[in-house]
């Protein structure tokens, strides 16, 4: 879909096709309706399971992404408002997968139980410690505040950024 | 057949907002699109003003404060707390990371909800909104353009665009009471500024009411018992501040709470509010 403009006018585009850029890469979105979440869109149409749907109101951060590098909710995004924009998913943080040690850190200190919170969890964790490398309990707690997880109580996905914190210090000493 | 617009300049959004009548606009979605995931609307043809610059910007001069309406809570929190740190304060208690760098300041006045969290601090700085439409700019003040419970007086075709207060100096406190301390709907909010030029306290109340509340008696209390010098007043004056502000509000028992919490909530919190801007309570 292009968005042509005269003067000060813009035009409306019929919402049938259009591209957004996942990852990187651009991907064709067609026979769309206007109402369609970037969350539907990329779960249901483009084939990247990862975001979760839950509450579908904001709540509970498991359909976390990042765009233009801000983390949302992507069940608060209308999916036709995306297109231009970077969208990165938990399929695609970085393209060498550098978040695995995110992951390895939430396996190994178990704060993945039933797992369907992790990947937002992952994402608002790279998008926290991308921001404040060396955030500490507080601060890791607020940005952590819009994840809901209903299985860890917190506690060892509060140990397991503490833990990636520590190895990535270690790592750049 | 559903249409969208995506413009980049404010003229671009102003002209495609008055273009049909069942035009929506829409800013950071944090309620539009869960209106539409919840089947509650069926947007037919929308504008999308996340990409107009013009509107997410802001200048604090030193008399005026002039705010786009594409401020997000986060550029509030971030960016505004020196100047504005009532405002920085409800924006920080807004949802949650995720929805403070969505969510914008003109939704805030355009949805309306009477949870609203900032517009306690707005209507209590007298901040008036900047509406551009198919028939130019006007101005209102906030506390007239919402007019009920999510019911505003922008018409049909216009943007907000703007918001402009007067720059006040002195301290400034939001609190709100709710359930946790993040991702939280408000009970009961208020908004203080104190105004140490002009020797006014000013407060507004969210979420006690269909519309925010000014509680411009317990204002008139307060303001004649303060040494502004000192900065200082009587701990009667300020129970008595309380109760009046406890008293402009109409809250309501609903799911969230009860309507005699609400108002010994507003009490409580003004108090508190108005303790923590003094620098002694005697």
């Amino acid at each position: 879909m292009s968005t042509e403009t005269a003067g000060e006018m813009v035009a409306f585009e019929p919402v049938e096709g259009y591209q957004l850029t996942v990852n990187g890469t651009g991907m064709v979105v067609e026979e769309a309706w206007l109402g369609e979440s970037l969350l539907y869109v990329l779960r249901e149409r483009l084939g990247l399971p990862g975001s979760k749907n839950a509450c579908e109101q904001g709540e509970c951060g498991s359909c976390s992404v990042l765009l233009d590098g801000a983390v949302v909710c992507s069940c608060c995004v209308l999916a036709v408002d995306a297109v231009g924009s970077d969208v990165r998913t938990v399929e695609g943080l970085t393209a060498s997968g550098e978040v695995a040690d995110i992951q390895d850190a939430l396996v190994a200190a178990g704060g993945v139980q039933c797992g369907f919170c992790t990947p937002g969890f992952v994402v608002a964790i790279y998008d926290l410690l991308r921001r404040s490398p060396a955030a500490g309990d507080l601060e890791v707690r607020e940005a952590l505040s819009g994840n809901l997880c209903r299985c860890t109580g917190y506690g060892r996905i509060l140990e397991a950024v503490r833990q990636v914190e520590e190895r990535r210090a270690l790592g750049n000493g | 057949m559903t249409q969208v617009a995506l413009p980049r300049t404010l003229d671009e959004a102003v002209s495609a907002a008055s273009c049909e009548p069942d035009t929506e606009l829409l800013a950071g979605g944090t309620d539009f699109c869960v209106e539409v995931n919840f089947g509650l609307r069926r947007p037919h043809r929308v504008v999308c003003l996340r990409r107009v610059g013009e509107l997410r910007r802001w200048q604090v001069g030193d008399d005026q404060v002039v705010l786009g309406a594409g401020t997000t809570y986060t550029d509030m929190v971030e960016r505004l707390g020196d100047d504005l740190p009532g405002l920085a304060a409800a924006a920080r208690t807004v949802g949650s990371p995720q929805i403070r760098n969505a969510g914008t300041l003109g939704g805030n006045i355009a949805t309306a909800s009477p949870a609203g969290d900032a517009l306690p601090f707005l209507v209590a700085a007298d901040a008036v909104a900047v509406l551009r439409g198919p028939h130019g700019d006007r101005e209102a003040a906030v506390a007239d353009l919402i007019t009920g419970v999510k019911r505003t007086d922008i018409g049909p075709g216009e943007v907000v665009v703007e918001v402009r207060m007067p720059r006040f100096r002195g301290p400034q406190q939001f609190l709100k009471v709710g359930t946790r301390n993040a991702m939280v709907i408000a009970i009961a909010s208020a908004a203080l500024v104190v105004d140490v030029e002009r020797h006014q306290v000013r407060g507004a109340l969210g979420s006690v009411a269909p519309v925010p509340v000014r509680i411009r008696r317990a204002e008139e209390l307060i303001n004649a018992e303060i040494d502004w010098e000192a900065l200082t007043a009587p701990a009667a004056a300020v129970d008595a501040f309380a109760a009046a502000a406890a008293e402009a509000a109409s809250p309501i028992t609903d799911h969230r709470s009860t309507a005699a919490y609400r108002r010994r909530a507003v009490e409580v919190i003004c108090a508190r509010a108005l303790r923590r801007c003094l620098t002694r309570v005697d």
